[in-house]
């Protein structure tokens, strides 16, 4: 689900981790931590084609609304209901249970532009 | 260039205590510490801090100092010495300039706490309303700083500090001498707790704040500030209200003495506002779907815009929560939408406060 050494990640603060032709999307730990208290999780429909840069969902704090961009192009197969019920879950486990949504990818090319976590990390 | 932010005096004192710092209207004041959800929960449950020094504070000092006040504001001030009142400060039109609390020390002298966006402003007004009045007006924002400490546990944990800050009445005022100095404490606040604010020289207010620290109080930022404010049904001047809006529309019409003794700003407006009642007045919402609505959402109902947010925000207590001005007709209870990044979701008029423990 989230590996430090194969995620890449998105200078927007979002990761992918690639199995396959299947890219599980999550948030940085440290984007958890600048959002701070998550209360809403308003996820992409499984079934909808996401585009690499493009805002796909929301990530509600108490005082604000983050947008967060799909660090890939594919369809979601798959979303994670845990952080639609628990929100809080992505501030405890952004590396992993709380994890947002799954795409099979239509271009692992677009894989190449994104960062690895030492270079992600140097951009903060 | 960009214009310089200014620090309270408590600023490195709130730093050390991890407060994460924002620009708020020109000032340099923590947002958060923790985090908004148990800092809210620290003033519901126990005790919080605040630091408000950014607020202004004016005296009105003469022998018309009682005429003059009773001129520029809306409440009524026949008040023994000690003790205060919250007020609005009208415009020539009707129009609220600044919500105030004014407290009577002596009948000569009163002191004036005013929103610290509005202080130059509402200073600006004082000085020309007070020619042919026997009053000087004087901004002494500057010699203050001032800590807001709130929450059921409040006065007790003050209470090792002195013991009359438990004694003192809603809306008083007391000269209390805390770590060698004068202090003005007020039983006051803007969270729906009980508490108390005090105000004094920032070296001593500084040694209150580190005192709170390590005796019962969490300290708090604006974020928390906020969310605790709009559930207890407080205002925010200048968002839910401002030269656009008159009080009876702001659903303060309590604050406005129509049978005071003294003529004050705007008086014959306010009577004839009364009278004929109002087009558009403050509500309060509950969102019922999913989503939180934010300040500047529009609010709809039977598919027609009738009126937008004014503040919004997540609730810890009521999931999502807000205030707008629409339509008098609309009613306690009453089944609205509001619109959320381009859906309409189910939501509730209701009558504010939404939370009321004092």
């Amino acid at each position: 689900m989230y590996d430090q050494e194969k995620c890449k990640f998105a200078k927007t603060h979002e990761w992918a981790f690639v199995d396959g032709d299947t890219a599980t999307v999550g948030i940085s730990d440290h984007a958890q931590h600048e959002i701070s208290d998550i209360v809403f999780v308003e996820l992409p429909q499984k079934g909808a084609q996401v585009k690499a840069g493009e805002r796909c969902c929301v990530i509600e704090s108490v005082k604000s609304a983050s947008d967060i961009f799909s660090p890939v192009s594919g369809e979601v197969v798959e979303v994670n209901e845990s952080v639609t019920a628990d929100p809080s879950l992505v501030n405890r486990e952004a590396h992993g249970a709380g994890w947002l949504f799954k795409v099979k990818m239509s271009d692992a090319k677009e894989l190449d532009s994104l960062l690895t976590f030492e270079d992600y990390k140097a951009t903060l | 260039m960009e214009k310089e932010l200014k620090k309270t005096a408590l600023y490195d004192v709130c730093l050390a205590a991890g407060g994460k710092m924002v620009d708020f209207h020109g000032w340099l004041l923590p947002v958060q510490y923790e985090g908004i959800i148990a800092e809210h929960k620290a003033v519901r449950e126990a005790a919080g801090m605040f630091d408000v020094s950014h607020m202004g504070q004016i005296y009105f000092t003469g022998k018309d100092a009682y005429k003059f006040l009773q001129s520029v504001a809306t409440n009524d001030y026949k008040l023994e010495a000690g003790r205060g009142a919250y007020a609005h400060i009208l415009n020539e039109a009707g129009g609220i300039i600044d919500d105030i609390i004014a407290f009577c020390l002596n009948e000569e002298e009163f002191l004036v706490v005013v929103n610290s966006a509005a202080r130059d402003k509402d200073y600006a007004w004082f000085k020309k309303k007070a020619e042919g009045f026997d009053v000087a007006v004087r901004d002494a924002s500057d010699e203050f700083s001032m800590l807001a400490l709130q929450g059921p546990k409040a006065l007790d944990y003050l209470e090792q500090l002195d013991p009359c800050i438990k004694q003192l009445k809603r809306f008083w005022i007391k000269k209390v001498s805390l770590f060698g100095a004068d202090c003005y404490v007020t039983r006051t606040g803007y969270t729906g707790e009980d508490g108390v604010e005090i105000m004094g020289p920032h070296e001593t207010i500084k040694e209150l704040f580190k005192w709170c620290l390590s005796n019962g109080f969490k300290p708090c930022g604006l974020g928390a500030r906020d969310v605790l404010r709009l559930e207890a049904g407080y205002l925010l001047s200048g968002s839910d209200m401002d030269e656009s809006r008159n009080p009876y529309e702001a659903s303060c019409g309590w604050v406005v003495k129509l049978n005071k003794e003294q003529d004050f700003t705007a008086k014959d407006i306010m009577a004839r506002v009364k009278a004929e009642g109002v087009k558009e007045r403050l509500m309060g919402f509950k969102v019922k779907g999913a989503g939180i609505a934010r300040e500047g959402c529009a609010v709809y109902k039977d598919g027609k815009k009738i009126g937008s947010l004014t503040s919004a925000t997540y609730s810890p207590l009521f999931k999502a929560i807000g205030a707008g001005y629409v339509p008098s007709g609309i009613q306690d209870g009453d089944a609205v939408e509001i619109e959320i990044r381009g859906r309409l979701v189910a939501a509730q008029a209701v009558k504010m406060p939404f939370y009321k423990n004092i």
